[in-house]
């Protein structure tokens, strides 16, 4: 076991916020040392839907410019797919996904609206039953798994390190800043320290006197056994996210989730729930010709959110030295343009390449003490769940 | 101003889970240890619930569900009907069920067991996902008992994909229980008691065990088991592996001697046969136990991976128990059937005892594994490295993904990537675990073995022994490669029949449909309160 040696930067959270920022950082030469409590993309960061077009984000353009470049800059593959699809199935659904074409517009990007022909063409395995759809030129997909592991290796390729299966546990501070990290394989001396530790970074930034204000979800995934490759694997719509992978099988999500209580130390547990069918059943209208294809796995994963579902990527104002970095759900497909952004507050002190003000901490400043109760993100209490 | 005692309408708050029906006691496995639980607990007053997947049809055997088949089944299997006549026949238990009132429905496959907890508060009791192949539907149960039986452990050498080569458990049951097993003449590998009572099952039905043979050079099963397969005519060769089998389907196999590093060494020696059938080892069936959360751990004494018991063969919840080889697998319990007979009563008695009765069912004395008779560690990572390591040319380990060793042990991408660019470092195993313990599930995600439609069922126990001989860990101690519900491949169609209730179906939404997390960046206010930010109307997460 290496020793406690600390690092310039030390960044807690191996999922794929912390372990872009680490790679961003680390080909710079910065000395990073990422810790993180179980494995590299164990939680969220390994779990979810591959999505990367977040046209509402300041991070969008950069999503875009580097998402094309990550197999070549990272030197590992991501099975990044450019180019998204989405069917609606009513005439609510072809109005509200109508967002994304005019968010995109003012950026740039162009958008085909999808009759049913053009359907038939781009998507073999739709149906007749789609009312519309669109086709995103820009967005895309990528392997969480893949790009999880290869921003991992490259921030070795780097120099930089990682350490798995340890957990911080509190932070070393004097004269406002913070001079280490407590961990249980001791103090790691820092010059500044990340906190992008998914659900766990409001506990950890409370204790260096600003709480991040977050709640966790869990939220439900299943895929199929592999089907021929459709032209484009982006598709979804129909109130899923997902995508075909490049083996073929077909990747969704969507659907209710459940609002976590808070855990201590340990990994949140994430059960699969019958909800499987209700996904299966969406994904049968959405794909009418591969509605016998087979369920083979389902999954769940634990989930960040902010009380406004926008990012938090900022200095804490209590300590000199920390940056704190949740993407709140949507941390995936931002990854490498987050990666940037928090490399930018380490090093300059301001991001350099967006206009981020609106991930900053101070909007929730007039944030009701309640909102968790007011926002009805509960959990069930333990009691109820006894009596039922 | 929103009420602070209202859910969030998105969430799971409010969307009951209706089962379409209910039992009080539901047992998953119609063999002997769920059939002697099924009838005690109708005996004692219970109405109980018994399903079992067999005889699942000559399709899915072709898929190697639940067996590893291997095409080894005759086209006596074909016909449905004299399958279910054969299945029912062999196993008196059966019609003694149905004489008894107890509701056993064949044909019906349990996919999943879910239970109310932490990160699943909402759901209303234990239930579980049954198909009759064309429906999916839920079932609520008050108590529930997995007697799911066995599987083998696959094993790779070249060839060992081809039609033929099948589990010892799966041979066994098409011989003793369908009448249906094609190979006539067979090799067998492993000198387990389990792999010893499949060629007796085997020798009984007509067929010839012309060689067994074992990687170690003793035999690890009951000394008589092994005298009783050899005076049917077997040969013993002991410290040998099979190198590869020839043909299209099995037509011979190529056997070597090994030395203590299980290297081949010295002259092959070709063996006319047209089966070869894998003994090295059978597995407890925990997929529903462990993808609904029970606690397992690697037990040797049981087999392996096995659920964690007490006394009572209760697992770590409460209202699920586990009885006969899902329970754990032992020599004097698969010879003699009065085990898991004790394992189901105790069972039944518990289940009285918790619901306050008298307990009509006099509970027989505890059952206690014997300590194993080998070292199942050592004797599996040998034939894991003389067969699978040690291999002529690179067999897939892996067959749904066709990953193979080296390319499991060196974490590479899968070959559709057509990923060639080797830049920098190595990345083997050891970059990947770095000083920890490795994790299937890490590979798995990386190189796809065990991510296929047989759910990992033929790979699982050769990865984590190439896993522990790549790091120099005890098997015990590499991880068990998790196991995710549908634990049986369902249709799209037939998972979308589970009912949903009609507030999940109005507030559905791709995502947590929040109103304020997709307000563009150009729009977003500069405070956020909840009065003030949440929004309200229609939305569809991006
Ligand atoms: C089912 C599902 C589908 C999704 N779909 C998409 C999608 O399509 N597109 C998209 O962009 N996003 C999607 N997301 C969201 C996305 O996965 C997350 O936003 C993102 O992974 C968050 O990454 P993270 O690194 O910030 O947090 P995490 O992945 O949660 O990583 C945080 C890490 O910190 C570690 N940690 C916590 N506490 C400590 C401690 N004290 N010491 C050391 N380490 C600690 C944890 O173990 C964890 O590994 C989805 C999520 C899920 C679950």
């Amino acid at each position: 076991m290496e020793e406690a040696r600390g690092a310039a930067v030390v960044i807690v959270g191996g999922g794929v916020t912390g372990l872009s920022a680490g790679w961003h950082l680390a080909q710079e030469g910065v000395d990073v040392l990422v810790i993180e409590k179980g494995m590299v993309g164990w939680e969220a960061s390994g779990r979810n839907g591959g999505g990367c077009s977040h046209h509402h984000s300041p991070l969008f353009l950069e999503e875009q410019r580097l998402w094309p470049m990550m197999d070549e800059l990272l030197g590992y593959p991501t099975e990044f797919q450019p180019k998204r699809i989405r069917l609606a199935f009513s005439d609510a659904q072809m109005t509200l996904y109508a967002r994304a074409m005019r968010n995109a517009e003012r950026q740039g990007f162009r958008t085909d609206v999808l009759d049913r022909d053009d359907i038939c063409e781009l998507v073999p395995l739709a149906g007749d039953n789609a009312v519309g759809g669109y086709f995103y030129h820009f967005g895309g997909h990528a392997n969480p798994h893949r790009t999880l592991q290869g921003y991992a290796w490259a921030i070795e390729d780097h120099g930089g390190r990682i350490w798995q299966r340890c957990a911080v546990q509190g932070f070393e501070t004097s004269g406002g800043r913070v001079t280490g990290v407590r961990t249980d394989r001791g103090i790691v001396g820092c010059d500044h320290v990340v906190i992008a530790a998914g659900p766990a970074t409001g506990a950890l930034s409370a204790m260096l006197g600003q709480e991040v204000p977050m709640a966790a979800a869990r939220a439900e995934m299943i895929v199929t056994e592999p089907l021929p490759l459709m032209p484009y694997g982006g598709v979804d719509g129909n109130g899923l996210y997902g995508r075909q992978t490049l083996r073929g099988n077909l990747a969704y999500g969507g659907g209710p989730h459940e609002w976590l209580q808070a855990e201590g130390e340990a990994a949140p547990p994430k059960p699969s729930t019958p909800l499987m069918g209700a996904i299966g059943r969406r994904v049968a209208e959405l794909f009418p010709k591969a509605a016998h294809a087979r369920i083979i796995r389902s999954w769940a994963g634990v989930i960040e959110n902010t009380p406004d579902g926008r990012p938090v990527i900022d200095r804490l104002a209590t300590v000199e030295n920390a940056t704190v970095a949740t993407l709140s759900s949507v941390g995936f497909g931002l990854s490498p343009a987050s990666g940037r952004a928090i490399r930018d507050l380490v090093v300059d002190g301001a991001c350099g390449f967006a206009d981020i003000s609106s991930f900053r901490l101070e909007r929730f400043a007039d944030l009701e003490p309640n909102w968790r109760d007011l926002q009805g993100w509960k959990a069930r209490a333990a009691e109820e769940m006894e009596a039922a | 101003m929103p009420s602070a005692d209202a859910y969030d309408p998105k969430s799971v708050a409010g969307k009951t889970v209706e089962p379409s029906e209910r039992a009080q006691v539901l047992v998953i496995g119609a063999g002997r240890a769920g059939l002697t639980a099924a009838l005690a607990a109708a005996q004692s007053g219970l109405s109980a619930v018994v399903v079992d997947e067999n005889p699942v049809s000559y399709a899915t055997m072709g898929e190697d569900v639940p067996l590893h088949y291997g095409q080894g089944m005759s086209a006596a299997s074909r016909n449905g009907n004299a399958a279910m006549e054969a299945f029912v026949a062999s196993e008196p238990l059966i019609e003694q069920a149905f004489e008894s009132g107890v509701d056993l429905r064949l044909r019906t496959a349990c996919w999943g067991l879910y239970s109310p907890g932490p990160g699943a508060a909402w759901l209303p009791g234990t239930v579980a996902g049954l198909t009759d192949g064309e429906r999916s539907w839920l079932i609520g149960a008050e108590h529930v008992i997995v007697a799911a039986g066995r599987r083998d452990i696959g094993l790779a050498f070249p060839g060992w994909d081809k039609p033929g080569v099948m589990g010892a458990t799966a041979a066994r049951m098409l011989a003793a229980r369908y009448g249906a097993l094609e190979p006539r003449r067979v090799v067998l590998l492993g000198t387990t008691a389990e792999a010893l009572e499949a060629a007796l099952a085997i020798q009984a039905a007509g067929g010839e065990v012309v060689a067994v043979v074992e990687q170690a050079t003793a035999p690890v099963g009951p000394a008589d088991l092994v005298a009783a397969v050899v005076e049917g005519g077997a040969e013993l060769l002991l410290g040998h592996v099979v190198r590869e089998v020839l043909g299209a389907s099995v037509e011979a196999a190529l056997v070597s001697a090994v030395d203590v590093d299980g290297r081949a060494v010295g002259e092959e020696r070709r063996i006319p046969c047209d089966g070869v059938v894998l003994g090295v080892g059978a597995v407890p069936v925990i997929d529903l136990l462990d993808a609904l959360g029970c606690a397992t751990a690697f037990q040797p004494e049981r087999g392996g991976y096995a659920p964690v018991v007490g006394p009572d063969q209760r697992t770590s919840i409460r209202n699920v128990f586990a009885v006969g080889d899902c329970a754990g697998i032992w020599a004097a319990k698969s010879r003699d059937l009065a085990v898991a007979d004790a394992e189901a009563r105790r069972a039944v008695a518990a289940i009285l005892g918790d619901r306050g009765g008298a307990g009509v069912e006099a509970a027989p004395h505890a059952v206690i594994p014997e300590a194993p008779a080998y070292d199942i560690e050592a004797y599996r990572l040998g034939w894991v490295r003389a067969s699978v390591v040690e291999a002529r040319g690179e067999p897939p380990v892996c067959q749904c993904e066709d990953v193979t060793a080296r390319e499991l042990v060196e974490v590479r991408p899968p070959r559709y990537l057509g990923w060639t660019q080797e830049r920098r470092n190595d990345r083997s195993l050891r970059a990947l675990l770095g000083e920890g313990l490795p994790h299937p599930d890490q590979v798995k995600r990386l190189t796809r073995a065990g991510m296929g439609p047989c759910q990992g069922r033929r790979c699982r126990e050769q990865v984590a022994c190439l896993l522990a001989l790549q790091s120099g860990e005890r098997l015990a101690n590499v991880p068990l490669a998790s196991h995710r519900a549908p634990v049986r491949p369902i249709p799209l169609a037939s998972a979308g029949q589970l009912p949903e209730a009609p507030a999940q179906a109005e507030h559905w939404d791709s995502w947590f449909g929040m109103h304020a997390q997709w307000t563009p960046f150009w729009e977003t206010p500069a405070r956020y309160t909840v009065a003030t930010g949440r929004g309200s109307g229609p939305v569809a997460s991006e």
